[in-house]
């Protein structure tokens, strides 16, 4: 039985706003499913309609094998939430949020004790348990509120873009922690505009773009897709009329992709041999390169593929080994 | 079934701590309840204290007996509006979506909101009993009349902490809760709560017949100045059931207008 299952999915707000306008998919029990798309794409809404906090307007969802709008109070029962602003009051210590987390799930008190003592553990917030929440970093919030989302030991834990401006050493953690809960069983929904994030942890990865599904796959099988390498360069002088000129010598060798930040792209037909051949072409046409990079493609070019647009901030991708997050 | 009201019962309690402990962690929460209404007693009375000697000003052992009622109205409708802002920023922080999203009563975080409320009602009411006896008020009623205005105070509280409920849900915003501060003074001064119906000139005087908060005023003052009476205090309790009427009205429309927002 898959964990999730969405059919024709809709959300439409008034004034005729169509967040999410139809989406299929399905997520099996046991696997981390990603929602990749751009802000505004109707990634949240979606999470929003999954969790029972938002009525569809069309189409329907069963989670956990519940209906979301039938059976509403059976699937809260059955999932963890983590809002994408980390939906905590500052004026609670951790301690007592979980406390009434564990609560609001109908947990006798001293489970209730118990498993907040181990779940703050377990998110590495042992120490600063006592202290109210206004004064933890994001990193820390983002913890505390994954483990707030695990007090009821939910079958299917859906996260609404967890790192978002966490620094890379959080981010990590975050990412740490959601493979161990995988590997123990629990299904995972998450959102994200990160490529990056999608990449690493994803078994399955779902592109949304304007509120419709883009694509669907593996991140190796979307890749492969893609296909071919891609070319970046960048010219010794950015003028215009030579960029034109650029592009067609390139179009001789694949087709030319969306330049970003005045880097020049294109997908290589043949593949990396091509190489010298590009170099060459421009060296006839009179132009010069500065600088040269072939990339492996990437799920931002699946999203270039499908969608004919650069995912924003793909340029933006975390740096795992910088940055320092001390935060106990 | 037992269960789960008892279960109910344990959200609504965790839920209203919480709010209770928030605005003793929080001072701009309890100022409003505690803080101006007492600054006010103290400047009306120390300020206006002659208003007894007037013709129509009834019999009372001094002016600070006749101003405790309105001092505690006011405390009640301030913890009203506090509880606004309060639920308003939940909603704002998404706090509200993490209660949404468990599997209890949608009504559960309103009513826990409103039982904190009433708690803050009725520590008001203790406080400012216990200011006035210090201050050399004299509660005609005695104990058990003291009592009973605490229990108003209380009922009061959460009466209010409806309208403010269904102000903080409909607008979602602790910006337009905090503007409705104002408004608690004109209704105040529009009532019967500082001074006696008959001193206020047209058309005061008839907008503070009509205004529940003269019923609740009398129905507070009565047990301080005069005496327990069955008939003030069902007065007083007329009143307070008006302003609950209408604001868990309006609190239930603002809360299924959210649920159905998301």
């Amino acid at each position: 039985m898959a964990a999730i299952e969405i059919r024709g999915l809709e959300r439409r707000f008034s004034g005729g706003v169509v967040a999410v306008a139809g989406i299929d998919l399905e997520v099996a029990e046991g696997e981390i499913y990603a929602f990749l798309g751009p802000n505004g794409a109707g990634k949240t809404t979606t999470v929003r309609m999954l969790t029972t906090l938002l009525r569809p307007t069309g189409g329907h969802a069963i989670v956990a094998g519940h209906d979301v709008v039938r059976e509403a109070a059976d699937v809260r029962r059955s999932i963890g939430v983590a809002l994408q602003e980390a939906a905590l009051d500052p004026l609670m210590t951790g301690r007592e949020l979980m406390h009434l987390q564990a609560t609001l799930h109908g947990i006798p008190r001293n489970d209730g004790v118990r498993r907040s003592t181990a779940l703050l553990n377990r998110v590495g917030l042992t120490q600063a348990a006592d202290r109210r929440i206004g004064t933890y970093s994001g990193g820390m919030r983002r913890r505390l509120d994954l483990a707030t989302a695990l007090v009821h030991d939910p079958n299917v834990l859906f996260l609404d873009e967890p790192t978002t401006g966490l620094d890379p050493v959080s981010r990590r953690a975050i990412w740490e922690e959601v493979r161990k809960l995988n590997d123990e069983g629990t299904t995972v929904f998450l959102t994200t505009q990160y490529l990056e994030e999608a990449d690493q942890l994803a078994d399955r990865v779902g592109i949304i773009d304007d509120g419709r599904m883009a694509a669907e796959g593996t991140p190796a099988l979307l890749k492969a897709q893609v296909g071919r390498p891609r070319l970046e360069l960048t010219l010794v002088t950015g003028v215009n009329s030579e960029h034109t000129r650029a592009v067609e010598v390139l179009a001789r060798f694949g087709e030319p992709l969306p330049s970003k930040n005045g880097m020049l792209m294109v997908s290589l037909e043949r593949g990396a041999s091509d190489i010298a051949l590009v170099v060459r072409a421009l060296d006839e046409a009179g132009l010069g390169v500065e600088t040269l990079n072939l990339v492996q493609p990437s799920l931002d070019d699946v999203f270039v593929e499908k969608t004919g647009r650069h995912l924003e901030g793909a340029d933006k991708q975390p740096a795992a080994e910088t940055g320092v997050g001390a935060e106990q | 079934m037992r269960g789960r009201l008892v279960w109910n019962l344990r959200v609504v309690a965790a839920l209203g701590r919480r709010s209770v402990m928030q605005a003793f962690r929080r001072p701009q929460f309890l100022a409003p309840i505690i803080v101006f209404p007492s600054l006010f007693l103290a400047v009306n009375t120390g300020g206006a204290g002659r208003a007894v000697d007037l013709p129509q000003f009834p019999q009372v052992h001094g002016f600070l007996d006749f101003q405790l009622a309105g001092a505690m109205l006011q405390s009640t409708m301030l913890a009203g509006v506090s509880g606004a802002i309060a639920l308003a920023m939940d909603i704002e922080i998404g706090f509200v979506d993490r209660l949404i999203a468990a599997p209890i009563a949608r009504s559960s975080f309103v009513l826990g909101r409103l039982v904190a409320t009433g708690m803050l009602g009725m520590i008001a009411g203790i406080w400012f009993i216990a200011v006035g006896l210090v201050f050399g008020a004299h509660i005609a009623g005695g104990v058990m009349g003291a009592l009973v205005v605490i229990a108003m105070v209380a009922l009061n509280a959460l009466a209010w902490g409806t309208v403010g409920a269904a102000l903080a849900l409909k607008s979602g915003r602790a910006s337009v809760a905090q503007g409705v501060f104002p408004l608690v003074f004109v209704i105040l001064f529009l009532s019967s709560a500082f001074f006696p119906r008959g001193l206020l000139l047209e058309p005061a005087q008839t907008i503070a017949d009509w205004n529940p908060m003269s019923l609740i005023a009398e129905g507070l003052r009565d047990p301080i100045i005069s005496g327990l009476s069955f008939g003030s205090t069902m007065k007083g309790l007329g009143g307070i059931a008006i302003v609950a009427a209408i604001g868990t009205a309006l609190s239930m429309w603002g809360l299924r207008a959210r649920l159905r927002a998301g």
